[in-house]
């Protein structure tokens, strides 16, 4: 019997066990459909088994979109019970769960994979290139990532989620303090999830690096390749610490290890450093991208070169560095002393120059441009002003002395969504937008995307404003509930109407989407946003090959200037072009990673050592097999290119 | 596919050389991987709880063998490529497979070491300082095992479909990993073990 009590949920309520019912019924309902309509093939062959990059992303981009939805459930949920004094709708247990998992679902599992959509399907394009270096590589990434994310997501049904925060700060998160198996699932999950991080990130830098267009000198790449390229630079170098970090962690509470216990010499702060070295250079993994897409919006919709090209990568070279020498900034009050505060004071403050530097060449590029108000256009104009104020606030945070009165209160909750929604969400909802026509061949409703886009910006400001005026006045994070002699009532109301703001402006996004589908014309051309790179230089729907003709580029803004200098991006004939093989590998060993992960949460040791063979054997075969890819002829590529621009 | 003949076997398909690079960038993620483990390993050594110190526990006859073992397995894998480069297949398997028996001779004192640390009273559970020494030992140890697996596929596929732009590339890459392994070897032998040792 005690074999099976670990799988059940310390703290059951009824809405679990409706999610544990909605689950099943899900699994199903799918498992139903696939086989009524026969898609079991169709989705083994297209999808599964998938190594084209346009694909991953779009994967990527479906996961990233439920996670989100899953993510603003958890947050719906915490506003509901910060609403009113004395709430009752969670119990403590609970609502640390829904923090915890809040906060790793939109870190890891939303924003993420996220930029790890547009990133795929966009930066390929946009240096002209047929594929990434290693196709099969990225369909390992994604599995990875997905089965990470899977595995994080069923721990509320299965055994409880972790409740030890998103930061999982030992002893915490150690055997003493967190007994349910919740904590196992934050080490195994994401690790999981890293690795396919980690592979990703080499995988594009090699891309960039060595598959460029002829004539694309670095100089010469769109702002957001260089943003990717500076990105996947601070995953593989921060990355392995978290794998180390995660690796100390799992011993500690699976194997009985003493590195981060407060006895026999265990040391709790070594997580908290890790963790941060780590987690620092993650903000910027996730608002480098974002400032790409910034840049290739306002550039395109002010109809102006970018202001400053050199300056934007040197800034972005400049917090690349300077992001992994911040990190002691989240925990000033645990005791370094006063020297090394200040240190990580002063570079923390002075990390907002380059960022700085980029708000103003953004600004020169809209001045005196002939400005056009898009839906992405719009996310990037709402962004400047509100990322100030998450900005400014943060260099408050990052005074030391001044870090005592605001540590871990509602005042630093406000601040880094303050930087994350107006700075990652907003860019990847502008992205989305942006892209959406070359990835589906139909735009997005205009006035139904600026409508969300207005109401999810108004709403950001009502949600999370309040919480810095909470927060000085001393209500601190994570707490579940509070007193009504406190005073913090109106505004956390007000903070959930923010919320189900935020709510009602997904749901319109979902709604524009649903009647896009149904009603958008098709019939919108390769360029319907008078664009100015690469990936706008194709079909859309993009073709298989990418492009028919490799291009050859003679500046930055290749396609913008092929329209107005009239330089020719596509001469030759076509050629036969070599494309990868699909492969179940990727699938096939991620599943077993699942099995693997699965099994050592839950210490069934004779599962995890078989599913380590299993792992092994994959590779293995990786090894022997010879797999030379297959070509598509010249005939395929007339008949494809025929079709495409006859549907213009 | 494509051939430049000007360049070495395993570097003549863009496919290759796009491999070659990934595969040292994958080196860079390592650095940082063992640069954190020798980082946290400096932040617990002294924190022996009541378990015994480095001092106490190493010996360094087995260390130097270890050391020995593995600095010759790296000049070996290093002549390997060499007689691959000059194109004699039977004198690069000879060399790989003496890579490989050291490799063995290696893992196997270090197989010995470990129990004789946990016999000792030096186990995974004893203090922060030994789970760190042994995580760090373990972690480059792990490395070694997958070494020798993956270096023994190569071998057979160099056996048996002899020295193509394809073998050459993944004997070459294997041949980074295993240089690798020995740089970090000689950071372990010198900041732990002697550092230990003083």
């Amino acid at each position: 019997m005690e074999f099976f009590e670990r799988f059940a949920i310390p703290h059951p309520s009824a809405p679990i066990y409706a999610s544990m019912v909605a689950i099943a019924l899900t699994i199903v309902a799918i498992i139903a459909g696939l086989t009524y309509f026969k898609k079991w093939g169709y989705l083994w062959r297209e999808w599964l088994t998938t190594v084209d990059h346009k694909r991953i992303g779009i994967m990527y981009l479906i996961s990233a979109l439920l996670m989100l939805f899953r993510g603003g459930v958890d947050a719906l949920m915490m506003r509901a019970q910060l609403a009113v004094p004395d709430n009752k709708l969670l119990d403590a247990q609970h609502y640390n769960e829904v923090f915890t998992t809040h906060g790793v679902v939109m870190i890891i599992f939303m924003a993420m994979p996220f930029i790890m959509a547009l990133m795929n399907f966009v930066v390929p394009l946009q240096i002209g290139a047929r594929d990434v270096a290693f196709p099969r590589l990225n369909a390992l990434s994604f599995w990875l990532f997905f089965m990470g994310a899977m595995l994080f997501n069923i721990s509320f049904v299965v055994g409880g989620s972790p409740d030890a925060g998103w930061t999982s700060y030992f002893p915490l998160a150690g055997n003493e303090f967190s007994t349910s198996v919740g904590s196992n699932y934050y080490m195994i999950a994401i690790q999981i999830a890293g690795l396919g991080t980690l592979m990703t990130g080499i995988n594009f830098i090699t891309t960039i690096f060595k598959m460029r267009a002829p004539g694309m000198t670095l100089m010469k790449m769109p702002m957001f390749t260089w943003s990717a390229l500076i990105t996947n630079a601070i995953i593989v170098f921060a990355f392995p610490v978290l794998t180390v970090a995660l690796a100390m962690g799992t011993m500690d509470r699976l194997f009985g290890t003493h590195f981060f216990t407060t006895n026999n010499g265990g040391m709790d702060m070594l997580w908290a450093n890790l963790f941060w070295v780590w987690g620092h250079p993650e903000v910027y993994i996730l608002i480098l991208p974002a400032f790409g897409i910034y840049s290739e919006v306002i550039s395109t919709f002010a109809r102006r070169n970018l202001y400053g090209y050199k300056s934007m990568v040197v800034s972005m070279v400049l917090i690349s560095f300077m992001s992994f020498l911040v990190w002691v900034h989240h925990f000033f009050t645990m005791g370094q002393g006063a020297l090394t505060n200040s240190i990580f004071s002063i570079t923390t403050m002075a990390i907002a120059v380059p960022t700085g530097i980029k708000i103003f060449n953004w600004l020169f590029t809209l001045y005196k441009g002939k400005i056009e108000i898009t839906t992405p256009m719009l996310y990037a104009l709402l962004f400047i002003p509100l990322f100030t104020i998450g900005g400014v606030t943060g260099v408050m945070l990052g005074m030391s002395a001044a870090d005592y009165q605001y540590h871990n209160t509602m005042f630093l909750v406000a601040h880094f969504h303050m930087v994350i929604i107006p700075g990652v969400v907003f860019a990847m909802l502008a992205g989305l937008t942006y892209w959406w026509p070359k990835m589906f061949g139909f735009m997005l409703n205009e006035r139904l995307g600026k409508l969300a886009a207005w109401v999810i910006g108004i709403s950001t400001l009502v949600a999370f404003m309040p919480m810095f005026f909470s927060g000085l006045d001393g209500q601190a994070r994570r707490m579940y509930t509070y007193s009504a002699s406190t005073g913090f009532g109106p505004l956390n109301m007000i903070s959930f109407v923010g919320a189900i703001g935020l709510a009602v402006g997904f749901a319109i996004i979902v709604y524009n989407v649903y009647y896009s589908v149904r009603y958008a014309s098709r019939d919108i051309g390769a360029d319907p946003w008078n664009a100015r790179t690469l990936e706008w230089a194709t079909h859309s729907p993009v073709p298989e090959y990418n492009f028919a003709i490799v291009p050859h580029v003679k500046s930055a803004e290749a396609l913008w200037d092929a329209k107005k200098k009239r330089h020719i991006l596509f001469q030759g004939d076509y050629e036969k072009i070599h494309m990868p093989n699909n492969s179940g590998v990727p699938f096939i060993m991620s599943s077993i990673f699942f099995v693997w992960g699965f099994a050592m949460i839950f210490s069934m040791w004779a599962v995890a050592i078989i599913a380590t063979i299993g792992i092994f054997a994959c590779m293995a075969h990786r090894s022997v097999e010879i797999d030379h890819g297959r070509y598509i002829s010249v005939r395929k590529i007339e008949e494809t290119e025929t079709k495409l621009r006859g549907a213009k | 596919m494509k051939l430049d003949h000007s360049l070495p076997l395993e570097y003549r398909t863009e496919e290759g050389q796009l491999k070659i690079l990934g595969f040292w960038i994958f080196l860079g993620a390592e650095i940082m991987l063992f640069g954190t483990l020798f980082a946290s390993y400096f932040t617990l050594v002294d924190r022996v709880g009541s378990g015994p110190s480095g001092a106490e526990i190493f010996e360094i006859t087995p260390v130097l063998i270890e050391t020995l073992v593995l600095l010759t397995s790296s000049f070996t894998i290093g002549l390997g490529i060499h007689a691959m480069r000059l194109g004699r297949k039977k004198a690069m398997l000879s060399f790989f497979a003496i890579t490989l028996l050291l490799g063995l001779a290696f893992l196997g004192v270090e197989i010995y070491e470990f129990v004789h640390y946990v016999h000792i009273g030096a186990g995974l559970q004893t203090s922060a300082f030994t789970a760190i020494l042994l995580t760090t030992l373990g972690t480059h140890g792990l490395h070694v095992t997958f070494g020798l697996f993956w270096g023994l596929f190569i071998l057979l596929q160099v056996k048996k479909r002899g020295l193509t732009p394809e073998t050459a590339n993944k004997s070459f890459i294997f041949s980074l990993y295993w240089h690798f392994l020995d740089v970090v070897w000689i950071f372990i032998f010198s900041f732990v073990y002697l550092k230990g040792m003083m």
